[in-house]
């Protein structure tokens, strides 16, 4: 299962690079988000995927899944979010300002 | 701290006053508030000349600057020191006094930022030529610089000035970088900073293999510093500097400190068959190249700059053929080789005599008639008859005439480069013949343009109508100088053996310490007649040479050689320094291209290359299936969806359903949270999907649709390639790391969490414990995280750039 799980992040890290690699904005900030699913997932499967019950004690059983890249992946998922949250809103405003979201045309002046 | 220390501290602590003394006193030159400090210096250091016929004992100070790095200002003074320490002083006060009258207009002339600059220098010429610690000598070295550097620059408004200086500044400062690193191996070597501890330890580093790059490192230092080919085209463009600093630093003392510095390493280097061929033959070189470009000026000061080059060149070559006296035995205090030292010596002083007299002359020129062009002047002769016997006094010694001190060490010069063509090591027999030669023919053009100098500016027909003010005999104050650097080039031509047991013995004796037996001195024994001999037969086939050659100076300058304005050489540095500019430009522009892009090209290409490589080095391709957890089939579906979805993502055109496939994405992920008995993350997951997709409808609104992206089919495939190599990398990563994990099984950290969930904390989620008591702080920054963002949303959307602020 470790197996299968690694390769799908392989192929949400493809996507996510080819999206980061596109012109629009959203483009890229949703290259961002994929990305970061794959991170997670990445995490979680290198931690190993056993049988076992959920990190809850009063389930009673003879083995839990590994709590710790759990709590990792909570703490990735909100900072992600709040960083994904930021740059739409730089996107809407750059979008606002400059009447573009094409990031080639958004270079800066040959001098800055 | 004794009187020594103060002798190059002094300068730099009067240099603090001069702004102040500038500002006080208005109406009395600064100069005049100078002049007592070089006088002073130069009577104090006089007491320790040998007088008597005792040999002169060195001495030396020292107080600890750093000394945790064996870095101590050290003050050594002996023959050659004194040497370099009297004439920069003398001439330092000969020059401050002739600036007085030569930069008279002291209303709109900057005279405080002159004497400064002019007495930081002088401080920093005198702490080379006294520092024992080779540290402490590159911090005056550099000083000196610029000090130079500044000067040539006083009048910053000219074009020429500021290129001329930063010329110097880039050839002297690129020379004394490669000083640094000499003198860092020397220490790698040696493992101390003192001249003297080194010239004591040189029987062991001699076969050291850093020993050879030391010596071409710091021979660099010297050859940029001394002007010597091909670095010597600095010093004519140096020429646009006021003549006072010309006629101090660019002939009498900052061009001499490469001269120092080679005399100085001699002990060390010198009987290296390498030392002896690079400073021989580079030295012959410059004495020639100097000599022949001299006859191509029209200005004055540019046949100065060149002559200055050539007999720099003169003395660099005498002191190569000099260095091979540690290969010979030494009788009676004479031997072979020496006599090119001694020369050497004696010219160092001379020139600096006459050529500072030279250049203090053109300056009168230059002040009286308002021009330095030889096409524009003539016939000054009956109008200017002082001038006219100080630069006949000069020209005639630079010549090698006698009975003034240029043919004393004119023929003393061609006794070392016979003597330097009969040795019998290194190899000299195959190659030696060429020595006199080169010096002969470079002779010939030295009076060649003496004798145009003289010529084209004090006879044949005055031109009135091209001088720009009417031309008349200079002011007294502003002959002074001249008039006294003169009455030495007769003094000491007249009565050479002034000079030998005060000057010259001493300086020979610093030179080639460990030669002579207790007691010895140096045979030193200068006189005019020496018999018909060799060097009087090269002498007077100069004299007839040269003037036959200044007959047809018509054709001479004919000749392609002399068509151009200025020295060949400096096509180079000027094409090197454009292609500098223009080469990084071209770098930059291809790497800083200002697209997003581009950048994340370079990081992803780095980071396949570097991973890829350490990959395939480590063989790390490992594929694992053991240990496994079992996959139950609805896992499939779900993963199956999660590609499938995933993959049409960069295919989407419309704004909409890209954002409903990423929503699709999100919910999947978090069923798969579920599957995988994570229902925390679920949780977070599908809240935060949520609110996500809820934003991005709310943007949606105010972006624009999404556009089909316009890429060549090249750049799509680059695309393509750089996404799947970088998917292929955490990939094959990912594998190898579970691989590992599976082969090299650790007990896990989690097991302590799971045991201590309850016992410690009182919780039964063991996520949640762990999130909040076994490792809170993470998050505690993660609410803070959450904050900024919230405050930055709000900031972004609030603030209004005012009109005319950029966003």
């Amino acid at each position: 299962m470790e197996i299968l799980m690694i390769i799908t992040v392989g192929v949400l890290v493809t996507v996510a690079t080819y999206l980061l690699l596109s012109k629009s904005m959203l483009r890229v900030i949703i290259g961002v988000m994929i990305l970061s699913h794959g991170a997670h997932l990445m995490l979680l499967s290198l931690a190993g995927l056993k049988e076992g019950s959920p990190p809850l004690l009063g389930e009673e059983a003879a083995s839990y899944a590994d709590p710790l890249p759990q709590a990792l992946i909570l703490t990735a998922i909100v900072i992600g979010f709040g960083i994904t949250a930021f740059m739409l809103v730089l996107a809407y405003r750059t979008y606002k300002a400059h009447k573009t979201d094409n990031l080639d045309e958004l270079r800066g002046t040959k001098d800055d | 701290m004794s009187m020594l220390h103060f002798i190059p501290l002094a300068p730099f602590i009067v240099a603090i006053f001069i702004p102040i003394l500038y500002k006080a006193f208005r109406h009395i030159h600064t100069g005049w508030f100078v002049l007592p400090l070089p006088i002073l210096l130069f009577i104090y250091l006089i007491q320790y000349l040998p007088f008597g016929g005792e040999p002169l004992t060195p001495i030396m100070e020292t107080i600890a600057w750093v000394p945790s790095l064996g870095i101590n200002f050290t003050v050594y003074l002996d023959g050659l020191s004194l040497l370099f320490a009297l004439l920069i002083t003398g001439i330092g006060a000969l020059v401050v006094l002739y600036s007085i009258y030569y930069i008279a207009n002291k209303r709109e002339e900057p005279l405080n930022n002159f004497y400064v600059y002019l007495l930081m220098f002088m401080g920093a010429m005198l702490g080379v030529v006294l520092s024992d610690n080779l540290i402490v000598l590159y911090v005056f070295w550099e000083l000196t610089s610029l000090a130079s550097a500044l000067l040539i620059a006083y009048w910053f408004h000219k074009e020429k000035s500021r290129y001329g200086a930063q010329k110097s500044m880039l050839i002297t400062v690129s020379g004394g970088f490669a000083m640094l690193a000499g003198f860092t191996l020397l220490y790698n070597m040696t493992g101390t900073f003192s001249v003297r501890e080194i010239i004591a330890s040189v029987s062991e580093i001699s076969t050291d293999m850093l020993f050879i790059p030391a010596m071409i490192l710091i021979l660099l230092g010297a050859f940029t510093k001394s002007a010597q080919f091909p670095f010597h085209i600095w010093l004519p463009d140096a020429m646009e500097a006021p003549t006072p600093v010309s006629a101090y630093l660019h002939s009498a003392t900052m061009v001499k400190a490469g001269i120092y510095l080679v005399a100085r390493f001699t002990p060390v280097f010198g009987g290296q068959a390498e030392w002896f061929w690079i400073v021989t033959s580079f030295g012959l070189l410059t004495l020639l190249w100097g000599s022949v470009s001299a006859v191509r000026q029209k200005d004055l000061k540019g046949i100065l700059a060149f002559s200055t080059v050539s007999q720099l060149g003169l003395i660099m070559s005498l002191l190569g053929i000099g260095s091979a006296a540690y290969q010979y035995e030494v009788i009676g205090g004479e031997s072979i080789a020496t006599v090119a030292i001694l020369a050497a010596m004696l010219h160092l002083f001379n020139h600096a005599t006459f050529k500072g007299s030279l250049f203090m002359v053109v300056g009168i020129i230059d002040h009286e008639t308002g021009t330095r062009d030889i096409r524009k002047l003539g016939g000054l002769m009956t109008i200017m008859p002082i001038t006219f016997t100080i630069s006949l006094i000069g020209v005639a010694s630079m010549a090698g005439l006698p009975p003034f001190n240029g043919f004393l060490s004119k023929e003393m010069f061609f006794t070392g480069m016979l003597s330097g063509a009969s040795l019998d090591v290194f190899n000299v027999q195959t190659l030696g013949f060429i020595f006199p030669i080169v010096a002969w023919v470079a002779s010939v053009f030295t009076f060649l343009y003496c004798m145009i100098m003289l010529f084209k500016t004090f006879t044949g027909k005055h031109q009135p109508e091209k001088l720009e003010k009417e031309a008349h005999e200079a002011p007294f104050g502003l002959l002074i100088s001249p008039i006294i650097l003169a009455s030495l080039v007769v003094l000491f031509g007249l009565f050479p053996n002034l000079l030998a047991y005060t000057i010259v013995d001493p300086a020979m004796q610093a030179i080639l310490p460990g030669l002579l037996q207790e007691g010895e001195q140096f045979y030193v024994n200068i006189y005019h007649w020496h018999g018909f001999n060799a060097e009087l037969f090269m002498t007077m086939g100069v004299v007839f040479f040269g003037a036959f050659l200044y007959v047809n100076l018509k054709k001479v300058q004919e000749t392609a050689f002399y068509l151009g304005e200025r020295d060949p050489l400096n096509w180079f540095y000027d094409n090197g320094l454009d292609g500098l500019i223009t080469g990084s430009t071209a770098v930059n522009n291809v790497q800083m291209t200002g697209k997003l892009r581009d950048y994340f090209t370079f990081m992803f290409a780095f980071l396949i290359l570097s991973v890829g490589y350490m990959l395939i080095r480590t063989g790390s391709f490992a594929f694992d299936i053991q240990n496994a957890a079992m996959i139950s089939p609805y896992i499939y579906l779900v993963v199956a969806a999660i590609i499938i979805s995933t993959i049409a993502l960069p295919f989407m055109n419309n704004r909409i359903t890209a954002i409903v496939l990423v929503g699709v994405v999100g919910f999947l992920i978090a069923l798969l949270f579920v599957i995988l008995r994570a229902p925390d993350l679920a949780l977070t997951q599908l809240l935060v999907e949520t609110v996500m997709v809820v934003l991005l409808l709310l943007v949606f609104y105010h972006l624009p649709e999404l556009k089909k992206e316009k890429f060549t089919p090249a750049f799509n495939v680059s695309n393509a390639v750089i996404s799947i190599g970088v998917g292929l990398v955490v990939t094959i990563t990912g594998l190898a790391v579970h691989a590992f994990s599976n082969e090299n099984p650790m007990s896990r950290i989690s097991d302590y969490f799971v045991e201590n969930a309850y016992a410690l904390a009182g919780g039964n989620n063991i996520v949640n414990v762990i999130l909040v008591d076994f490792r809170g702080l993470d998050t505690l920054l993660e609410v803070v995280v959450l904050g900024i963002v919230a405050l930055a949303v709000v900031v972004l959307i609030k603030y209004k750039a005012k009109e005319g602020e950029d966003v």
